[in-house]
């Protein structure tokens, strides 16, 4: 089995062996019984609302918890000279990030998988296992920007909350551009510096408003053309993080 | 107890007693605290659509969806005689505008303005409910036509407004060309100039969606057939209080 393999193995049983899978139960079981309440409450579109409630529930509990947990368990190892000692391992650099992040990557698609399953009572089949793949998509480039932060600021609290400003900020840009560029808004210099500054930030960001949409669990599968669109900018952008994790931690004087 | 407890006898008499003690006085002051309820003329203006898209983070129609539980839970029928009368009909309005604009696709806003909003006493209030049915229609007839089929039944029997019940009729008619919409609707001019009461011409509209397939969802149903019995209970109670004034 290659190295990669193995430590990417030992990252998915530390994640076994900690509340996690409890944290997973949890979420799910809060998804359920919130979506029950409102489909009570509801007086039509109850069965849209089940899904997209949970939908949004479960993608932002599966985005937070694949944050904090590589963050944790990197900062720990790091503290606990646990990365010094790897590195004395005839393994190269590269292997070792590689192999960490496949481990946390796998665990963001289990996490995906176990998130899309309560969705199947409430949305078509081809729905659910399209949003699940672009949730897994999603997780996969949390978890990149989450071990890039936790290597490049080694301390947990800066670490999750660089990738929640990232992930939040990626979230609404769409929002903000379109706010940004509302006609009703004075044509002034100053404004305009403002739009251009947002566009450019917006560059720079990967466009998760367009992938993992509750949209398509309610009123269908998106075509063939957008959905490929949304997920190669979440795949381009993760190995973007990728190269700047593996840039940083080459670099690094440990 | 796991390896890293110790035994409960460790912990000191004061500490388990200052524990007792907060938590009794936090269920007495959760207890005393009153129930929050929402009176109508609390209904705040709503944000402005380009502030709920940027609150929704991409997830529109789960933030559309909540914000109808929301402005339904103000004065929903509550302790009121006359449902809705504190209502201001304005705010209400607008906050279904930008809930649609949020999801347009979402009929829940359409719903609630043609089946719950729209059957109030007061015609003011009515008109302003049937003219945003209608403005709206128009911007999506094809899938909107169910809510202006109905608009058009409350303005002839709640309103008594015939002309404007035709005009609506009138708009199902001009503006639909889906294969969907199906022929009641767009004879819907026929059946409102027919010598039917209310409870006959909910039960073909009813008849004609269920027919349809155009409800499906299951809340919605049990709605319908709650709205069904209460306005049989109130045809039979008008049936027998005009046999009554007879005698």
């Amino acid at each position: 089995m290659p190295a990669a393999a193995i430590l990417a193995r030992f990252v998915l049983l530390e994640a076994r062996r900690s509340g996690l899978p409890w944290l997973v139960g949890a979420s799910l079981a809060a998804a359920l019984g919130l979506a029950a309440f409102v489909s009570q409450v509801a007086l039509t579109e109850s069965i849209a609302l089940q899904s997209a409630f949970s939908a949004a529930l479960l993608r932002a509990c599966a985005v937070f918890l694949v944050a904090l947990h590589v963050a944790a368990c990197t900062v720990r190892e790091v503290n606990d000279k646990g990365l010094e000692l790897m590195l004395t391992l005839p393994l190269s650099r590269s292997a070792q990030y590689a192999g960490r992040l496949t481990g946390y990557v796998a665990l963001g698609v289990v996490i995906s998988a176990c998130f899309a399953l309560p969705l199947l009572l409430w949305s078509p089949p081809v729905a659910v296992l399209l949003w699940a793949a672009s949730l897994a998509l999603e997780t996969a480039l949390v978890a990149a920007a989450a071990l890039f932060f936790s290597m490049a600021l080694v301390q947990p609290v800066p670490a999750f909350a660089a990738t929640a400003g990232l992930y939040l900020l990626a979230r609404a840009i769409g929002a903000v551009q379109s706010i940004a560029a509302s006609p009703l808004a004075e044509p002034t210099l100053a404004h305009r510096l403002a739009q251009w500054a947002i566009d450019v930030v917006a560059l720079l960001l990967p466009r998760l408003d367009a992938a993992t949409r509750t949209e398509w669990l309610i009123y269908g599968a998106p075509s063939a053309g957008a959905y490929a669109t949304a997920l190669a900018g979440l795949a381009l952008y993760s190995v973007l993080l990728v190269a700047a994790g593996l840039f940083d931690f080459h670099r690094r004087n440990l | 107890m796991s390896r890293d407890e110790r035994p409960l006898t460790t912990v000191p008499g004061w500490v388990w007693l200052a524990l007792a003690a907060c938590l009794a006085l936090q269920l007495v002051w959760a207890g005393m605290r009153p129930g929050m309820s929402h009176r109508a003329e609390d209904l705040p203006p709503p944000p402005r659509l380009a502030a709920l898209r940027l609150a929704s983070l991409g997830e529109p129609e789960a933030l559309a969806r909540l914000a109808m539980l929301y402005v339904q839970a103000y004065d929903l029928r509550g302790a009121n005689d006359v449902p809705y009368q504190d209502l201001d009909y304005q705010r209400l309005v607008a906050w279904l505008r930008v809930v649609l604009a949020l999801d347009p696709k979402s009929e829940y806003p359409l719903f609630s303005a043609a089946r719950i909003y729209a059957e109030v006493p007061d015609p003011a209030k009515v008109r302003v409910v049937l003219d945003f049915i209608y403005r709206e229609y128009l911007k999506d007839p094809n899938h909107r036509w169910q809510w202006l089929a109905q608009a058009a039944m409350v303005a002839k029997h709640r309103l008594h407004d015939l002309p404007l019940a035709l005009q609506y009729a009138d708009a199902i008619d001009r503006y639909t060309s889906a294969p969907a919409v199906p022929l009641w609707a767009k004879q819907m001019r026929i059946f409102i100039l027919e010598d039917m009461n209310e409870l006959q011409a909910a039960k073909v509209i009813l008849g004609g969606l269920l027919a349809s397939g155009s409800v499906k969802d299951p809340a919605e149903l049990r709605f319908l057939e709650r709205r069904l019995e209460e306005l049989e209970a109130r045809q039979a109670r008008q049936a027998k209080g005009g046999k009554e004034s007879l005698h």
